[in-house]
């Protein structure tokens, strides 16, 4: 009986602090979300720390002027666990809950999607981070009113990678291993195909794997047998470095391409030599003196590297100040009307916003490739 | 209310319909599934193609979310029911995560990418009147012949089939109904989300509902009630412990389930007859113990 009472008085305590929180004056409320656990909370984690360490700043600062009244920002951030029924709860939690007058994240695109009528029935924008699937902003060929994102598509990252390994690297031949359950994996597959096919070139393997797979020696060896010039790998790091030093082993030694799931640094400890000379698209070059400061505080403050997803909700929350500064007012409606007229430097480029899109417009994507284990810019390159 | 508590009722509202499923399967026939996704998978786009596609009403989504997933699952029944418990599960857990590989590689229905744009019919009140629609359906068949002819197949299959029930047909009839709940519960799902995506039927959620069925009590459909809503609500309300929030959540499953090995409610049933029956009980043992107070009184005055 004894336990039973502990853990209702427990519960109640937990309603209590999760429904409770103070309110301030001049403070606006900031969502967050991503995940914070499970296989993607390295990404997440880096957000977020991203996040309270710009507002910390921007406090330190003086706080931000909205209207004829400054204001300083609070962050509040929750984990989904990369699940699409959390995100919904947490957009959910932000919106009638903390009253939040923006979101930032999340990183996937399968989050991002179903988010979209609940942001539209509580009128606060989400700026998403490396959501790359084109119907995370528009569906139907409408455009969704209060989704944003500060990243370039994948239509465009597929079509700058088969431009990138027909033009500059002469590649006529290429063949693609894939990860078949992943929705990042199979856009950016689509859309290599779709325009190295345009450029001419031939697609002679085309293999497949499934999340949690460690042995891709069989669709390796299919692959080999069709001798390509380059091989994507539309996947990310970890299972990129498994499967390049299969590749190696089976004593394969075109050269490897990839999107923006490959930058971190396990590919480069769990690779090694074998993904050496490889290249993909990325959003930014690391070595940019624009990126290198944010770098460095990111470094002094939390005692580790960022990550990509640093550097992209780094420009959203830019995105966030410009639109807040313009809006007149904080709220949902005001910022969402603000973000839609967005041109602002950020560190991965110019943000111009889109209107009909909400996409960043005209944003190149970098080349890297990975020499004697760094990454090494090559150059800007933008699709025709 | 606030649209967020009001989210989390739904989806406990959603859950509990599959949960009702896997209730009669697990509790009442024995049989453990860890398939049950793939049926709620198959009920989410079948009632998707219709709504969205064939622009069909709502009712007319649903309905056919639960059909086909009886009709998948007496297939797969006629292909499996004959295997003897740990192998049904194991193909139960083979068939559902085939479902979500066929549906990761079709890429009419969005493929891995996800199917966005389901219209978002799902209320709260649909999903309450469903709920009990469900629950009342589940407790009349499990009082019934047929439900008590589930529990002898349960308790001792060899036993119920020399006593003449067709123990392959009540196995059945469980399997179906249980893939029609899970149906009807994914195609709830679709309309709530508005988005759905292979990735959401994962082995994951099976496991997710069965661990709320036997955290709830085999074998009690209460207990099932009670189980997915708290099991649905625990880890939003562990929002307040942050990066714990996790490790929060499966440590109270744990505790719960050694203080009660049997589930929260395991083999009782909450009705207004056994509550009844339970404070009749209590009121008995209290005025019998007054009883004997007062008999040990009178006997101490006499001064033996």
């Amino acid at each position: 009986m004894r336990v039973r009472n502990f853990a209702a008085a427990l519960l109640v305590a937990l309603v209590l602090i999760s429904c409770g929180g103070a309110k301030q004056a001049d403070v606006i409320k900031v969502g967050w979300f991503g995940a914070l656990t499970g296989d993607q909370a390295v990404w997440g984690n880096n957000e977020y720390n991203t996040v309270k360490m710009l507002f910390e700043e921007i406090n330190a600062a003086g706080g931000v002027k909205v209207g004829d009244k400054t204001y300083t920002l609070e962050a509040v951030g929750y984990d989904n666990k990369g699940d699409a029924q959390e995100a919904v709860n947490v957009v959910r939690r932000l919106t009638s809950q903390d009253k939040v007058v923006a979101i930032l994240g999340p990183n996937a695109s399968g989050n991002a999607i179903p988010i979209a009528p609940i942001l539209e029935g509580a009128k606060v924008p989400d700026i998403a981070t490396v959501a790359t699937n084109p119907k995370v902003t528009v569906l139907d060929g409408k455009v969704k009113p209060y989704n944003f994102r500060v990243c370039f598509i994948d239509p465009y990252q597929g079509a700058v990678a088969a431009g990138f390994a027909y033009d500059v690297l002469k590649a006529r031949k290429a063949a693609i291993l894939y990860d078949v359950s992943d929705d990042y994996s199979q856009g950016l597959r689509q859309f290599f195909v779709e325009n190295f096919k345009k450029y001419g070139g031939e697609i002679v393997a085309d293999e497949s794997f499934k999340s949690g797979d460690v042995d891709f020696r069989p669709q390796l060896s299919k692959i080999k047998a069709q001798n390509p010039d380059i091989i994507f790998m539309p996947y990310f790091f970890k299972e990129v470095a498994l499967s390049a030093n299969q590749a190696r082993e089976l004593g394969m030694t075109q050269v490897l391409m990839g999107g923006d799931g490959w930058p971190s640094d396990q590919l480069i400890s769990m690779g090694a030599a074998a993904v050496e000379g490889s290249y993909f698209v990325n959003h930014l070059d690391y070595d940019d003196p624009d990126v290198a400061d944010y770098k460095a505080r990111y470094f002094k403050k939390y005692g580790i590297q960022t990550e990509l997803n640093g550097y992209l909700v780094h420009d959203a929350v830019l995105m966030l100040v410009d639109a807040l500064k313009r809006a007149g007012e904080p709220t949902g409606e005001a910022i969402a009307k603000a973000l839609e007229t967005t041109n602002i430097k950020g560190i991965t480029g110019t943000i111009k916003i889109s209107a009909q899109t909400h996409n960043p417009e005209g944003k190149d994507a970098a080349i890297i490739k990975i020499v004697g284990g760094k990454y090494v810019f090559q150059q800007k390159y933008a699709a025709k | 209310m606030s649209s967020y508590i009001e989210g989390i009722i739904m989806l406990s509202g959603i859950n509990l319909i599959a949960v009702l499923g896997l209730s009669l399967l697990t509790g009442f026939a024995g049989l453990f599934s860890f398939g049950h996704a793939g049926f709620m998978a198959i009920g989410a786009y079948s009632a998707a193609i219709c709504t969205t596609i064939l622009k069909l009403p709502f009712a007319v989504g649903i309905a056919a979310g639960g059909a086909t997933a009886a009709g998948a699952s007496w297939l797969i029944g006629r292909a499996t029911l004959k295997l003897k418990g740990d192998y049904f599960c194991i193909a139960t857990l083979g068939f559902g995560e085939a479902i979500r590989l066929i549906l990761d590689n079709f890429q009419g229905l969005g493929g891995a990418r996800g199917w966005p744009g389901i219209p978002p019919s799902t209320t709260i009140w649909n999903i309450l009147i469903l709920d009990v629609i469900g629950v009342a359906l589940l407790a009349n068949l499990v009082r019934s012949r047929h439900g008590r002819n589930m529990i002898a197949v349960r308790e001792e299959e060899l036993a119920a089939q020399v006593a003449g029930i067709d123990v392959f047909k009540y196995k059945m009839l469980a399997l179906v109904v249980s893939a029609a709940y899970a149906g009807v519960a994914g195609s709830l799902l679709a309309h709530y989300m508005t988005f759905i995506q292979p990735k959401m039927f994962s082995m994951v959620k099976s496991t997710e509902l069965t661990i709320i069925v036997i955290f709830g009590g085999l074998g009690s459909i209460s207990g099932s009630v009670l189980g997915a809503v708290v099991l649905t609500f625990l880890p939003e309300l562990l929002r307040a412990v942050d990066k714990w929030r996790l490790v929060v959540y499966g440590l109270a499953v744990i505790g719960i389930m050694i203080g009660r090995p049997r589930g929260l409610m395991g083999g009782f049933e909450l009705t207004p007859a056994s509550l009844r029956r339970h404070f009749a009980d209590r009121k008995e043992a209290k005025a019998a113990k007054a009883a004997q107070v007062a008999e040990d009184a009178e006997l101490g005055k006499d001064g033996l």
